[in-house]
């Protein structure tokens, strides 16, 4: 007990300072980046974002090697606990940091991320003219995300789930006289708010299941087969579906909004709206992988209901492979980037609906976390690497590149070696965190399996289809080549190379982490193997996908338009996204604008404000009608005073005896 | 003495309060609608005197009562007469039926 | 500490501007009454939670009792709990905001600023009465100057929307009286004496039949000042057609008026009737949060569409009161503080807005962001607010709400709290689409749709009264602890009265 307590008061001194640098830095810059501070806006946040970084690292140092373990076990480390909204005594909204393997990996990922984007920024975004705004939201950003993942408590979480929303939003809609970027912003937040309801009804019905919003407790009480909480939970139903069934799924609706999964991820696509870097860091490598990240935090739960696991694994299944398919079809970089996250998502949130739970039951879950993590590093380098090429191009759309390897040296070398890793192919950090996915869906799940084979065929298909289409596919176009000569910008300054340097190395050397080693759903080590014979397969789909994208796409040819065509309408559905988009703009315009909306407002006007003007009328009839008896006749006033007179004589003689 | 029975003088003064009333109600021309209002207050005296004397032969009081009525109804006709004069000098008429505006 | 101070100091603010001529020594007088009102606020703050950190728990503090008319045993008794503090701490914010607002004013503006000062006078007496005739005489006298403001310095139909806003709060006020004189002939001190006072009614016994027949009129009165849901609708014409100021007092105080008004005299007094009411008072919530909130969504004009949020919001006040659990109770508290705070924030930034472009409809505005940076982050971190962004104080108002409206098992409550849930999203669709439109997007003074305007951003007087209001919107929304902990003593108080009453 005496050595617990010794072990939160080192964690306490420095731990809290990680989210609360880039919220100081905010704050900061937020208030005075306009004007004062505008010039030193870049300098502040990367070295506010450095301390966060250092302190990060220093963290899981400190974690995984000197003291998280206990009896072999890693345990969960809770620091700094403040009541923060009472609202009875077992209920409530506590801030609590919350240090277990995942959220300190989070931490790593996502102040590292955050800081390459925040050095790649300081290039990209120069002579922005809301430069200090700009960082100011980045570092809103980061303090939201830090403080997602190491939340303790499911209030906790979802109030910083919000938050990061409110700065994908305000990133998004960073260009904000574009009409197009508000509306994507717009989209992204409604779309994940709607989300967010489902997420907060779960919150409700778990939480007042269990009694506690905190993690640990809930947790803890849920995976306990004698708990009084489990057995009324498991036992409640609500239209024959149990009540943790209910809990479970509504929260990964919430989950899956963010994480952008079928049928919801059509925010994710638009939000590409936004300044490039940006996408890298929240729509490729944090904020989208939140949705992976709470269903990990909750997974002893979900682990014990079947069916919401089997809710998680199917929906994870089909995003990736619809969004590899449609990811084949689109022109624009950034787009064909965003349906690969989805598509990489995908893969994270099925590996962990086919994972068991304990030991080596739960590869799924560590390969979960290993593909998050690896794919942090390939795909925020992809991002990075579009950035660059958009820098110089001015275009986002792949017809507008082509050749561009002569030009841009640095950036077609890690744009490669990017595409290899997201591509499967070893020794690259996607190569291991993939195989581990499959070694675990294929033990527990043949039809995901293939599903999973499959896609990750056609991830190396279209991956390199971009890969051959900016950097090879002939000469570059005319403007391009003019550029290449007469300005000697190129690449971009070295804040630009530095981040893609980094972020390569991190995506050759990440795969060789022993990730079992740290981080289980159980917390113990593990060991795990490679498999050479069952590597061959998926690397053999994936070498094939991407010779055909080399044949297609290495010299400009007729072929792809014409394999577009005898495709017919199988592609135009790819390329439309599958409708999914007008399907969503039908229910809102239709439905929900004309047929709720218009009816409420009209209602409103006519009939409860007619109801209000029909008494104000009426009363001024019934005034009208009586105001002709004060006629301003004295005579005609005598005769009634009279008639009045008249009148209670005859009461007073005949009724009043 | 007393020959006339009281009813005679009753039925008198009920049928000067009518006649007076009738007056009141029909007259549009101010001038007679006083002159209609005079007749009630007189149908009014008749009525104390006579209940004086038949009554209380012995006090006075309705007596005082009837010079009292005849010092204000004097004093109203004044002020009324006043009233229609300045309603004439306004409307050029004393007619009635041309001063609505107490409706107002 | 001399409670009354809170009503003399906006009358000697009155009389004062009673001796002053043109705009200048009007709004000087003014800022200082109301500066004056706000530093009062905070000393009875710190004086208030001194007697609490002291052991004092008395349910009421600082409490004064003169007789006011014997025969009918009225008093002038005063006294406050935590949540009369916080709705006065909202009634200062408020008030000094408006008036920073209304600082260029040109016409007959000193008799614009003693509207306002009396209007403050009536809210501040309402808000620390603790008898119900002195509580109905300052309500009432806070009823009146809205009219003239809306009626004089009001834009649009403003004549129709001051009578029809006059009327339909005059007949709140009726229905309130026959509620409390129906209260106060059923009270009995003993010696066939019957009392007005709210402390005393608390610990008798008023038997549930006679609860069941003043109930409805207590709390529909009461929900008229709040928009309950169908008498709402001077909700939307009364603050579109009112001046800044008065929108702002109107949706910042006079709307909590209503809602303290139904947890003080209608619930605290009547608790049988509002068990056996709760599910209709919770059904017409309901309605009231949704239906204004897709009503919003069809609006074009700025102020409308707060105005009918402002219908969905007090509906999640009423709610909160319906549900009858000591959370749901705080939230709702809460939710009032946050919301006229919210709610004035916005207004503050819709005239602002209006002063300088000279249109309210959406379609005609666009880019503002470009050309008036503060506002326009006034009028965002607004909107934010309105849809419950945690950080700032709706979150914590409504989540309060929601889990306190949760803990009353039964489907019916719980289908309730979800159609209530399900409003932030509606609410975040009208507030991201009048944003995004009027915020951001291109400017459309530039192709020449509107005249062109010189657009200007905030002045110091008008980035003072934002500021201010962010703060406490900030500040509650950060630290949501220190309003409960203020709340807790009087919501408990109210509810040990409610969980007397065995369901």
């Amino acid at each position: 007990m005496e050595k617990q307590r010794v072990r939160l008061m080192n964690y306490a001194s420095y731990i809290a300072l990680i989210p609360l640098v880039p919220l100081a830095t905010f704050v900061l810059l937020g208030l005075f980046g306009k004007k004062t501070l505008k010039p030193l806006a870049g300098i502040i946040g990367c070295t506010a974002l450095f301390i966060s970084t250092a302190l990060a690292v220093y963290a899981a140092y400190h974690y995984f090697f000197t003291d998280g373990k206990t009896n072999g076990v890693y345990q969960a480390v809770f620091v700094n606990k403040v009541h923060w909204l009472q609202f009875s005594p077992s209920l409530s909204i506590d801030m609590e940091i919350m240090l277990d393997p995942i959220s300190v990996m989070m931490l790593v990922v996502v102040t590292f991320v955050s800081l390459m984007v925040h050095i790649f920024s300081l290039g990209y975004m120069k002579g922005e003219e809301r430069f200090g705004t700009y960082f100011s939201f980045l570092s809103l950003f980061t303090f939201s995300m830090l403080g997602l993942v190491m939340s303790a408590n499911i209030f906790q979480i979802y109030i910083f789930w919000e938050l990061v929303g409110l700065s994908s939003y305000l990133l998004i809609g960073f260009y904000y006289n574009k009409p197009a970027a508000v509306a994507a912003s717009k989209k992204a937040f409604i779309v994940t708010r709607f989300a967010d309801l489902g997420f907060l009804i779960g919150i409700l019905i778990l939480g007042f299941q269990a009694d506690s919003f905190d993690f640990h407790t809930i947790i803890q009480r849920l995976t306990d087969v004698n708990s009084p909480q489990l057995i009324g939970i498991a036992t409640a139903s609500f239209l024959d579906i149990s009540l943790l069934t209910w809990a479970l799924t509504l929260i990964f609706i919430g989950g899956a909004g963010k994480s952008a999964m079928f049928p919801l991820h059509i925010w994710l696509p638009d939000a590409m709206e936004g300044p490039t870097p940006v996408s890298a860091l929240i729509h490729a490598a944090t904020m989208v992988v939140a949705g992976v990240f709470l269903v990990a935090r909750l997974f002893p739960v979900f682990y014990i209901n079947e069916a919401a696991l089997v809710v998680v694994t199917w929906v994870g299944a089909i995003s990736a492979f619809l969004a590899a398919i449609i990811a084949c079809t689109q022109t624009d970089i950034k787009r064909v980037l965003a349906y690969s996250t989805m598509s990489q998502i995908g893969y994270m949130m099925f590996a962990l609906g086919v994972s068991g739970y304990g030991g080596e039951n739960g590869l799924g879950y560590t390969a979960s976390m290993f593909h998050l993590f690896t794919h942090a590093f390939f795909k925020s380098l992809l991002f990075l690497c579009a950035g660059a090429i958009i820098h110089y191009v001015h275009s986002n759309d792949i017809k507008d590149m082509g050749g561009l390897r002569k030009y841009m040296p640095l950036t077609h070398l890690a744009f490669l070696i990017a595409c290899l890793a997201i591509a499967g192919i070893p020794p690259f950090a996607g190569f291991f965190s993939k195989e581990e996915i499959l070694l675990a869906a294929s033990q527990s799940n043949s039809a995901i399996y293939y599903i999973a084979l499959i896609t990750s065929g056609i991830t190396a298909f279209y991956m390199f289809r971009l890969y051959f289409s900016v950097f090879w596919k002939a000469s570059p176009p005319a403007p391009l080549q003019r550029r290449g000569e007469e300005e000697n910008h190129a690449e971009g300054s070295f804040s630009m190379k530095l981040p893609l340097v980094l972020l390569t190395i991190g995506t050759v050397g990440a795969g060789f982490i022993p990730f079992s080693q740290f981080i289980s759903a159980d917390g113990k080590s593990f060991a795990s193997e490679l498999h050479p014979g069952f590597s061959v397969l998926p690397v053999a789909l994936a070498l094939l996908g991407i010779f055909f994208a080399w044949n297609l796409y290495f010299r400009p040819s007729e072929k792809p338009g014409k394999m577009a065509a005898s495709l017919g309408s199988l592609y135009r559905l790819a390329y439309k996204k599958f409708y999914i988009d007008e399907l969503y703009l039908f229910i809102t315009k239709k439905i929900i604008f004309n047929l709720v909306g218009r009816p409420a407002a009209w209602l409103d006007k006519n009939i409860v404000d007619g109801t209000m003007n029909g008494i104000a009328w009426t009363t001024g009839r019934i005034s009208t009608a009586i105001k002709g008896i004060q006629s301003g006749r004295v005579q005609n006033y005598a005769l009634w005073f009279f008639a009045g007179i008249i009148g209670l004589l005859l009461v007073l003689k005949f009724w009043m005896k | 003495m007393s020959s006339v029975p009281i009813s005679h003088i009753l039925i008198l003064s009920t049928a000067l309060f009518f006649i007076g009333l009738y007056g009141l109600f029909t007259r549009r021309n101010m001038i007679t609608m006083l002159m209609a209002i005079e007749l009630i207050l007189n149908s009014v005296n008749i009525n104390f005197v006579v209940f004086n004397k038949y009554l209380y032969p012995e006090k006075l009081d309705g007596i005082f009562f009837t010079l009292f009525i005849i010092a204000i109804a004097a004093a109203e006709a004044a002020v009324a007469i006043a009233i229609i004069i300045n309603l004439y000098r306004s409307h050029k008429s004393i007619d009635v039926e041309e001063a609505t505006e107490m409706k107002w | 500490m001399n409670l009354s101070l809170l009503v003399i100091l906006p009358f000697a603010t009155a009389i004062a501007l009673l001796f002053t001529k043109g705009l200048k020594p009007a709004r000087t007088i003014s800022l200082t009454g109301a500066a004056a009102q706000l530093i009062l606020g905070f000393v009875l703050l710190y004086f208030y939670l001194q007697e609490r950190n002291a052991g004092n728990t008395a349910p009421m503090l600082f409490e004064d009792d003169y007789t006011w008319y014997a025969p009918l045993n009225i008093h002038y008794y005063i006294g406050v709990d935590g949540i009369s503090i916080a709705m006065i701490l909202l009634t200062a914010f408020v008030v000094i905001s408006g008036v920073l607002v209304s600082w260029h004013v040109q016409k007959w503006s000193r008799d614009f600023f003693l509207l306002l000062a009396i209007l403050s006078a009536g809210a501040y007496g309402f808000f620390i009465s603790l008898d119900l005739f002195t509580l109905f005489f300052f309500l009432e006298l806070a009823v009146i100057p809205k009219f003239l403001l809306i009626g004089i310095w009001g834009s649009g139909k403003k004549e129709y929307s001051a009578m029809r806003l006059a009327l339909m709060l005059m007949a709140g006020s009726a229905l309130i009286f026959v509620g409390l004189v129906g209260l106060y002939l059923n009270t009995d001190m003993g010696n066939g004496q019957h009392t007005f006072n709210i402390m005393q009614i608390s610990q008798m016994n008023i038997s549930e039949s006679v609860q069941k027949i003043f109930f409805p009129f207590a709390f529909i009165g009461f929900g008229i000042f709040t928009a309950l849901f169908p008498f709402h609708t001077w909700v939307p014409d009364g603050h579109s057609s009112a001046p800044t100021a008065a929108s702002m007092f109107l949706a910042g105080i006079s709307m909590k008026l209503g809602g303290y008004g139904c947890l003080r005299v209608a619930t605290f007094l009547m608790p049988d009737a509002a068990q056996h009411y709760s599910w209709i008072i919770i059904v017409l919530a309901c309605i009231a949060i949704l239906y204004g909130a897709f009503a919003t969504m069809m609006q074009t004009d700025l102020k409308y569409i707060n105005a009918y949020s402002s219908v969905s919001h007090c509906g999640f006040v009423l709610l909160g009161i319906g549900m009858l659990t000591q959370t749901a109770i705080l939230g709702a508290v809460m939710q009032m503080v946050s919301h006229g705070l919210m709610t004035a924030l916005f207004f503050a930034g819709i005239g602002m807005i209006y002063d300088r472009t000279h249109t309210r409809q959406v379609a005609q505005l666009g880019g503002l962001l470009k050309a008036m940076p503060f506002i326009s982050t006034i009028f965002v971190i607004a909107g934010l607010c309105s849809l419950g962004l945690p950080g700032l104080s709706g979150f914590a108002a409504e989540m309060t709400v929601f889990v306190g409206s949760w803990q009353n098992a039964g489907s019916f409550y719980r289908i309730a709290t979800i159609i209530a849930c399900a409003s932030i999203v509606v609410t975040s669709v009208y507030i991201l689409r009048a944003t995004g439109k009027a915020i951001m997007g291109p400017l459309p003074i530039a192709t020449g749709d509107v005249p062109s305007v010189t657009l200007t951003d905030a002045k110091w007087n008008e980035k003072l009264a934002a500021g201010l209001l962010v703060l406490g919107i900030v500040a509650i929304g950060v630290a949501p602890f220190w309003l409960t902990n203020l709340l807790t003593s009087g919501t408990e108080m109210i509810m040990q009265k409610i969980a007397a009453v065995v369901k």
